[in-house]
């Protein structure tokens, strides 16, 4: 008997060895084990993804390494952890990771039922339509009738059936779960149309055999605003991870780079100097370090500068700013004054 | 008359070959392939799958091919394009484990190779080769790991690609094995309590796909726990891999059991043994060889079934393989790298079945 207590109790040792024990505050949590424990998505280029040597590389990605610059003055103090689109949200509340930075779209359930909240928007995504030119369609509104190549389970299979139900046209579903095989399919003509995130189709034409046999269309039929997730009711640590993205934004306003940023501090502008904590005040507000913007900018970039980088025009992406380009350039970020 | 000695010589029986057509390559040709008009039917039709299927094949695979380029270049190109496993092959072979250490997870590796095939000769199994693979185990597990000897610790959520595959695979077989044996021995067993125990964990994890146990084990059971504390991820999945396996060992093993004649079990206890030693001595070691083929066909598709992890984000090999597929320079290329790891999985799953038949072959005490 004694044997099995103690096989019992080793046993307990190995497994509450591999893991922490958490409190209730996700900032003191993260400071006490010295890193940040970050859910991305690991197969989504430009977003998510591993390259060949394995380090991270993505939007998503950055926004993590933007909150460990916030936290720790070092945006490397961050580990990944990959996750699909099952587990993520689990993950998130049984306290495996501290950030949800994978692609997620913001939805009401989401936000309510599943005891998440979310934070500052880091992409506004939508719904598209990639068909081949030689069909002639100019609008997704010709495509009575289409298969269409689909992922399952997220919500772009939902809104393609939707967007067909509500107009009174019949569509068949060919669902792949696999994303390269997925435009695999597509250009091998087993469906007359593929549907994604419009930040998807641009990538998925650049690698077809021809990329000028393809169009996508100009209706988007979806709002895909993607936003990182935290535990619902830990303010202080929300806060952070808002303010973190905020400091991007608006850095990308103020005209800061993580090349001009050393000479900014010498900036004569109250609100350049508060902004990167020349004149103190915002730090200690949010409980980090004064500098804790310009260790962001320093280390990881502005909005403009993470965005190109990831997705922009000169990566296989190929992606315009659009809606993602600041408020004074006919986009949507907009960062909030930092005093 | 030397024309007439000629001729009897010609038909000496002993000196007469058979005519050219009905010997050599053309003999079994007409023998095997065209015997009759059905057969012929049959080679021809195969001749003309072949001639259309394997010339393509091999312009794609070989004279097409690029074996070290980059994506754009194959994108062009219309062979099959290698160069998306050698250009990516640290990543798909080691997944996220730190570029610098790899040679970490090799050594690792290429001991366990090593070990596993000094292990293949059953005339070496003593003690000194238990302690040979306990000293290896560790070895293997601090190259891994690290954290001593001024070795840089390396995260168990950095482990990836082919290493974690035969993680998983290796500790998942060697720990159902014995769990299996004992629940086929529990289920046989005259303690109600014990039986039905084990019963009904049997019927419970046979009744349900891995997949849904994988879920369970990465989706259900981290919620049970009490806030902030979570269990490693491979652990959880290693652990629904195990219990699965084990289940399936079981009722192999309990068909060898009931494969005993009632005459095993009385001359045992005539002898004076007790239930251990019955077992130990007299009655496993008949019925596990009996069912060396059932649990070697398990421990394979157990060893296939380590790849559906994958739908739990651990990066085995074929996840790595899909990751590096999901970039778009290599986007559309999944064949050759399926290809690729195909291999890999089959030179694995050979190596058991051939095993398994060399051990039958070695056990057979028949005749």
């Amino acid at each position: 008997m004694r044997l099995f207590k103690l096989l019992f109790i080793s046993a307990m040792v190995l497994v509450f060895g591999f893991s922490g024990m958490a409190s209730a505050g996700t900032l003191d949590d993260v400071k006490a084990k010295g890193f940040i424990q970050a859910g991305v998505n690991g197969d989504l280029f430009g977003f998510g993804k591993p390259d060949e040597k394995g380090i991270w590389r993505g939007l998503d990605v950055d926004t993590a390494r933007a909150v460990a610059a916030a936290v720790f003055g070092d945006a490397s103090k961050v580990k990944f952890t990959p996750l699909t689109a099952k587990t993520r949200f689990t993950a998130l509340q049984s306290g495996e990771i501290d950030i949800l930075t994978r692609n997620c779209t913001v939805t009401l359930t989401r936000d309510t039922a599943l005891g998440l909240d979310f934070c500052q928007v880091n992409y506004y995504d939508g719904q598209g339509f990639l068909v081949p030119k030689k069909m002639g369609l100019k609008s997704a509104y010709q495509l009575d009738g289409a298969t269409v190549c689909v992922l399952p389970g997220t919500t772009t299979e939902m809104n393609v059936a939707d967007f067909f139900r509500s107009n009174s046209m019949k569509m068949k579903p060919v669902v792949i779960e696999n994303t390269a095989e997925l435009a695999k399919a597509f250009f091998a003509g087993r469906c007359d149309c593929l549907t994604s995130d419009a930040s998807q189709l641009a990538g998925t034409r650049s690698v077809s055999p021809n990329p000028d046999d393809y169009v996508i269309l100009p209706e988007i039929i979806s709002k895909e605003p993607l936003a990182p997730a935290v535990r619902h009711g830990d303010n202080q640590w929300k806060d952070i991870v808002n303010w973190a993205i905020l400091a991007t934004i608006n850095a990308e306003e103020l005209g800061i780079t993580s090349k001009n940023v050393d000479e900014m501090l010498k900036s004569k502008d109250p609100i350049i100097q508060r902004f990167l904590g020349v004149s103190p005040g915002n730090g200690q507000a949010l409980g980090l370090d004064e500098k804790f913007a310009y260790n962001i900018i320093k280390q990881v970039g502005n909005y403009g500068e993470i965005f190109e980088r990831n997705v922009g025009v000169n990566t296989p992406l190929g992606i315009e700013r659009g809606l993602n380009a600041l408020w004074t350039k006919g986009g949507l970020m907009y960062s909030p004054p930092f005093k | 008359m030397a024309l007439i000695n000629q001729a009897i010589k010609y038909e000496d029986p002993s000196e007469v070959k058979p005519p050219v057509t009905s010997i050599g390559i053309i003999g079994w040709v007409k023998k095997n392939l065209f015997d009759t008009w059905f057969n012929s039917i049959l080679t021809l039709l195969a001749i003309f799958i072949l001639w259309k299927t394997v010339p393509p094949f091999i312009k794609w695979a070989f004279v097409d091919s690029l074996w070290y380029s980059t994506g754009a270049e194959c994108h062009k190109a219309g062979g099959a394009c290698w160069s998306v496993i050698s250009k990516n092959l640290r990543f798909m072979i080691f997944g996220f484990y730190p570029h610098d250490l790899q040679w970490r997870p090799l050594l690792a590796m290429i001991m366990l190779i090593g070990l596993l095939f000094y292990s293949r000769n059953r005339n070496r199994w003593n003690k000194s080769l238990v302690y040979a693979w306990i000293t290896g185990l560790f070895v293997m597990g601090l190259l891994m790991r690290g954290g001593l000897f001024g070795l840089a610790s390396v995260e168990t959520t950095q482990w990836g690609g082919l290493p974690l595959t035969l993680l998983l695979a290796i500790f998942g077989l060697t720990a159902a094995y014995p769990l299996g044996i004992l629940l086929a021995l529990g289920r046989q067993s005259k303690l109600r309590i014990i039986k039905t125990l084990c019963i009904i964990y049997i019927e419970l994890i046979r009744g349900v796909p891995l997949i849904s146990l994988l879920f369970m084990s990465s989706v259900v059971f981290p919620l049970f726990l009490p806030h902030g504390v979570t269990v490693n991820a491979i652990l959880r999945a290693q652990a629904a891999i195990i219990m699965f396996t084990a289940a399936y060992i079981a009722e192999v093993v309990r068909g060898g059991l009931q494969g005993m004649s009632r005459g095993q079990y009385e001359a045992a206890e005539s002898l004076g043994l007790n239930y251990y030693q019955t077992m130990r001595l007299v009655i496993l070691p008949q019925a596990l060889k009996i069912v060396i083929p059932p649990s070697v066909s398990i421990l394979i598709s157990a060893f296939k079934d380590t790849s559906l992890v994958v739908i739990i984000a651990l990066y085995d090999l074929l996840k790595t393989t899909q990751s590096v597929l999901s970039d778009p320079k290599w986007m559309g290329f999944s064949a050759e790298a399926y290809i690729f790891i195909a291999m890999i999985y089959f030179l694995c799953c050979f190596f058991m079945s051939n095993y398994s038949r060399r051990l039958e072959r070695e056990l057979n005490t028949s005749n």
